[in-house]
């Protein structure tokens, strides 16, 4: 031990002063997650406001745990909710149980169910981190309607499908951006 | 030099052949089909249109397998499902030859190409034998870039199926299933080559426009349901079921069909606490794999949002039914029983539809609690002449001993009296054009018209005048010689239905000819529950096993078994259900126990109604509000099959073991609320749980006691003895009315059920030309009580016969009329309704 060494402590204190700070300011500046980051979900939505989650319940097979509940309804002609027959009539997620593995964004064949940065899923009442629909559901943006409404961008469900991306440059999302995306961004 | 050992010689037994399949050497029985060969074997070779219970049709392909007969390999790869074994032949599955696996695969492609990718929207998803076998069989990446042909859909072929075409594989199990099972060929195929596609008559005049037209004829069956069933993809789907859950949602529940007597076996599924759907159990010996509509998709009953879940007690001020607790509710019953039953007497009405274990809590109940013989099953046309034929040729016969659905099969002859077996046992109609189709069994029908189930078990009618029947029956031997002779013949069978209480006479004709002719006799009654309650004793005149309540040695069994007193138990015979309404009207009885009866079933609703008003005190174990509960003092809640366990006896007197599908639901069966009252009033029942119910009727149940030879001889009550009375007749403006109830009608079970309802034969009343006369195309059908109007369809009625359908929509028959079969009503031309 040399007579040095208690200086040197402060050496090293003294010399972080000069370095780039690390820490974050949460929650009062708050802390953007990686883009990629698997926070809450979202339900996304066509480009003229239709649910794109036809209720099929993959993501709820999917999940290991356990964590979501899926009902399909069936389309009515005067209450349509979905391009096609089927839509998801109840849909919730459990954040108690969602491990955010991401496999229910996987599963889901018509990439309604995708997932945002929003990470602040805690509460002090366990009911109230059972999200519902109307929690899930993306936020209409300019251009969609609030269903129930008749399919506008087709004549059926395919016409949804099969032209997606172009039916979205249509509605004003830039190139190189997909409905989600945008969407995202708008919550954010 | 060493020596191959010697392959020890498998003898082929007579009727066999040897053949190799994989390799392995296999014995199998002439004419099996070599997709059943390898599936012994553990071989699965893919399949769609096979189906063990049809005719193989070879239509999908996909059972492609390599086959050398002779040393000589066939040119190209054969369908395992149509080709039956031969001495020599080898065979190759997928496993073993590289040829059959790509023959399947390119079947598998060729069958998706125009295959919709549906999967995620569609009701088979999960439990799809295509979905599952492209996963198994398939390749991984499809080579069709073209656009998929594809049809408007869904298509409404009934208001209850759904055709999806695009989705279809035309395997053809659907239009077999309705040509040789069911006989309604509704749906068919219809175009030819890559336009080909199932359909029914109306969807052949629009094609491409199809999916708009739900009007015209329907795809109108009563087991329409099997063919949703057994689809191997999506194509066929149901409305009720639509959308409902997947597969990997739901519960799955061994269970029995509730509504008629033939007991089949189900599959509930439910989720979350609520019945999803139901389909057809396998059970060979009884249903095989077919369920009827009825026993399919009636279940919503249950939760219909008017069901009474808390026990109800009537205010003595305000005469209004006010909730209460068990603890109130059932006070309150045991004081007003106890006072009914030491003042003039109290009775129990237990209504058809009860467990075995419910119904035998009912007859306990009557006997140890309320100790009368005044009980009786019976909410409907009832006689005394059934009663005694019930104790002498029911009581105590089972598939060891009595008829079967095996029996009925392959039976020569089957008589069916007074019994519409489609709409009143539709397994057993299944059964009856299963043998008439497969072994030439006669059917011959005592009834009126040649309604759809005489034509479709090729059968032959013998009409008479409704009331007729006895004397038709006591005729055959001088009228019909041949059927006589028939009738002797070893093991033909005469079934006969709950109409039959109708009719005087008709039991004692039948079970004359029975010793006469030596003809096994079997009744079916049209409830689920009536048979299990004869035999625990839910009768004014038998103790449960069929003891006769008059025989004091069987009283004293009963007695020391429920540990009662000697001669606690009463030795007369009670009253039956007529017998109760009267005596409550005239005031000779205070209290009445009333379990699950509608009053207009009953042969007479007025005095139904009259005798609950007057009754002193009325209990109702009750799901619904009805009739009953209108004037009950209490009304105690009690559990549907789906939230109990139990079991049914069917008409074969087969044991129906079914356990608890929702549990936790805190509905109480019946015979746990009758414990729980019967403690209240001093009486102890010991049948707190259906087990316990059973374990204590086990002791009292007829064992053993019969042969094969002795089986329709149980002589525990004097044989029927009623003189056949002759038919009534019609005089000018009248007509004597036939009348017997649709499968799918106003039932209580058949509530909440829109799509169900969709699929009801249509409400007319039938008769012949000559009678239909001068009407002009509607009648009203009236008696002093009211009348009946609907359009008239002429059949091959006798002249002066009006047939009316018993309690469908526009047509209740007792509620309305307040006559039953056999009555002479007043027939005049009706104005458009």
């Amino acid at each position: 031990m040399g007579i040095f060494d208690p200086v040197k402590g402060f050496g090293v204190t003294f010399g972080m002063m000069f370095k780039k700070v690390i820490t974050e300011e949460y929650p009062e500046i708050g802390a953007p997650a990686a883009p990629r980051y698997h926070g809450r979900h979202q339900l996304n939505r066509h480009p003229d406001g239709l649910e794109k989650c036809v209720g099929c319940e993959l993501c709820a097979w999917a999940c290991p745990a356990d964590a979501i509940f899926v009902e399909g309804g069936d389309n009515t002609e005067d209450e349509r909710f979905s391009p096609g027959e089927r839509y998801g009539m109840d849909y919730q997620i459990n954040y108690l149980r969602c491990i955010g593995c991401g496999l229910c964004v996987e599963a889901c064949p018509t990439r309604s169910l995708t997932m945002i940065n929003f990470y602040e899923l805690a509460d002090d009442d366990r009911q109230k981190l059972i999200y519902t629909k109307e929690d899930l559901l993306a936020p209409l943006l300019p251009g969609m309607e609030q269903p129930p409404h008749p399919m506008r961008l087709g004549d059926d469900e395919q016409d949804y499908y099969v032209n997606g991306p172009e039916l979205a440059r249509g509605r004003g999302v830039p190139s190189g951006e997909t409905v989600e995306t945008s969407e995202e961004k708008a919550v954010q | 030099m060493t020596m191959a050992p010697e392959e020890p010689k498998v003898e082929v037994p007579e009727g066999h052949v040897k053949l190799t399949v994989d390799g392995e050497e296999v014995i199998a029985p002439k004419g099996e089909l070599l997709i059943r060969t390898a599936e012994r074997l553990g071989t699965v070779v893919p399949r769609f249109c096979d189906h063990p219970l049809l005719d193989p049709a070879g239509a999908c392909r996909q059972c492609l397998v390599e086959v050398e007969m002779g040393g000589r390999p066939m040119p190209k790869p054969q369908a395992s499902c149509t080709m039956t074994v031969a001495d020599g032949m080898v065979v190759k599955t997928q496993r073993t030859s590289p040829v059959a696996d790509k023959a399947q695969q390119g079947v598998m492609e060729l069958l998706l190409i125009n295959h919709p990718l549906d999967c995620p929207i569609c009701d088979k998803g999960g439990e799809c034998p295509l979905q599952n076998q492209a996963m198994a069989h398939g390749r991984p990446e499809s080579r069709f870039r073209d656009k998929k042909r594809t049809f408007p859909k869904p298509l409404p072929i009934s208001t209850q199926v759904l055709l999806d075409r695009e989705r279809c594989v035309l395997c053809q199990r659907c239009t077999r299933f309705s040509a040789q099972i069911a006989g309604d060929p509704f749906i068919e195929l219809l175009e030819r080559g890559a336009h080909q596609q199932i359909g029914t008559a109306e969807t052949a005049d629009v094609l491409d426009m199809a999916s708009r037209t739900s009007s015209g004829k329907p795809f109108q069956s009563y087991f329409s349901g099997n063919t949703i069933q057994i689809c191997p993809v999506g194509a066929l789907t149901s409305a009720q079921y639509r959308f409902r859950s997947r597969p990997f949602d739901l519960v799955s529940s061994p269970s029995v069909c509730e509504h008629c007597s033939s007991g089949c076996a189900e599959r509930t599924d439910f989720r979350r606490g609520k019945v999803m759907r139901k389909l057809a159990g396998e059970d060979p010996e009884v249903n095989e794999e077919w369920v009827c509509d009825k026993g399919r998709f009636a279940f919503r009953y249950a939760t219909a949002s008017d069901r009474i879940r808390t026990p109800l007690v009537r205010n003595a001020e305000t005469g209004e039914l006010e909730e209460a607790s068990w603890t109130q509710a059932l006070r309150a019953a045991a004081e007003g029983l106890a006072k009914a039953r030491d003042g003039k007497g109290a009775a129990v009405l237990s209504g058809g539809r009860s467990t075995v274990e419910d119904a035998y809590s009912y007859a306990k109940f009557a006997r140890v609690a309320l100790r009368t013989n005044d009980i009786d099953f019976r909410a409907r046309a009832h006689s005394a002449e059934e009663l005694d034929f019930l104790g002498s040729r029911v009581v105590g016969t089972g598939p060891e001993n009595g008829v079967t659905f095996h029996a009925l099969e392959h039976a020569p002859l089957v008589l069916c009296v007074a019994f519409e077996p489609e709409e009143e046992a539709p397994a057993v109609f299944l059964r009856l054009r299963k043998g008439a189709r497969n072994r030439g069994t006669q059917v011959v029908h005592i009834g009126q018209w040649t309604t759809p189930a005489v034509d479709r078990t090729f059968g032959e009618l013998l009409a008479c005048v409704p009331g007729a029947e006895a004397s038709a029956v006591e005729g055959i031997a001088q009228h019909a010689p041949d059927l006589d002779e028939s009738l002797r013949a070893e093991g033909a069978v005469v079934l006969v239905g709950e109409r039959a209480a109708e009719v005087p006479g008709l039991f004692t004709a039948l079970h004359r000819l029975a010793e006469r002719t030596g003809a096994r006799l079997a009744w079916i009654p049209r409830r689920a529950g009536e048979r299990g309650a004869v035999e625990v004793g839910a009768l004014p005149t038998l103790l449960p096993g069929g003891r006769a309540v008059t025989d004091a040695a069987a009283r004293t069994e009963v007695e020391q078994v429920w540990g009662l007193a000697e001669g606690a138990l009463p030795a007369e015979p009670g009253r039956d259900t007529t017998g109760i309404l009267t005596a409550l009207v005239a005031g000779e009885l205070d209290g009445l126990v009333v379990g699950g009866v509608d009053p207009n079933d009953l042969p007479d609703p007025a005095l139904a109604r009259e005798a609950l008003a007057a009754a002193g005190f009325v209990v109702s174990l009750e799901m619904r509000p009805s009739g009953v509960t209108d004037h009950a003092d209490v009304v105690l809640p009690i559990a549907p099959v789906d939230e109990k366990a139990g079991s049914f006896l069917n008409w074969e007197g087969r044991h129906r073991e079914f356990p608890v599908s929702l549990e936790g639901t805190g509905a109480l069966p019946d015979c746990r609320v009758l414990d729980t009252l019967g403690v209240e009033m001093d009486a102890d029942l010991f049948t707190q749980t259906p087990a316990a119910a059973a374990g204590d009727f086990a002791r009292l149940a007829v064992k053993g006691t019969f042969t094969a030879s002795d089986a329709v001889k149980v002589p525990f009550t004097a044989a029927p003895d009623v003189p056949h009375q002759q038919a009534a007749t019609p005089g000018a403006g009248q007509a004597v009315l036939a009348t017997w109830r649709q499968l799918i009608d106003d039932g209580s079970l058949l509530i909440d059920e829109p799509h169900l309802a969709g699929t009801a034969r249509a409400v007319v009343a039938r008769m012949s030309a000559a009678t239909a006369e001068g009407l002009g195309g509607h009648v009203t059908v009236s008696t002093d009580r009211g009348s009946i109007s609907l359009p008239i369809v002429v059949a091959d009625l006798p002249d002066g016969v009006v047939w009316l359908p018993g309690n469908s929509p526009g047509s209740k028959v007792r509620a309305t009329l307040g006559a039953g079969h056999g009555s002479v009503v007043s027939i005049a031309a009706g104005g458009a309704r």
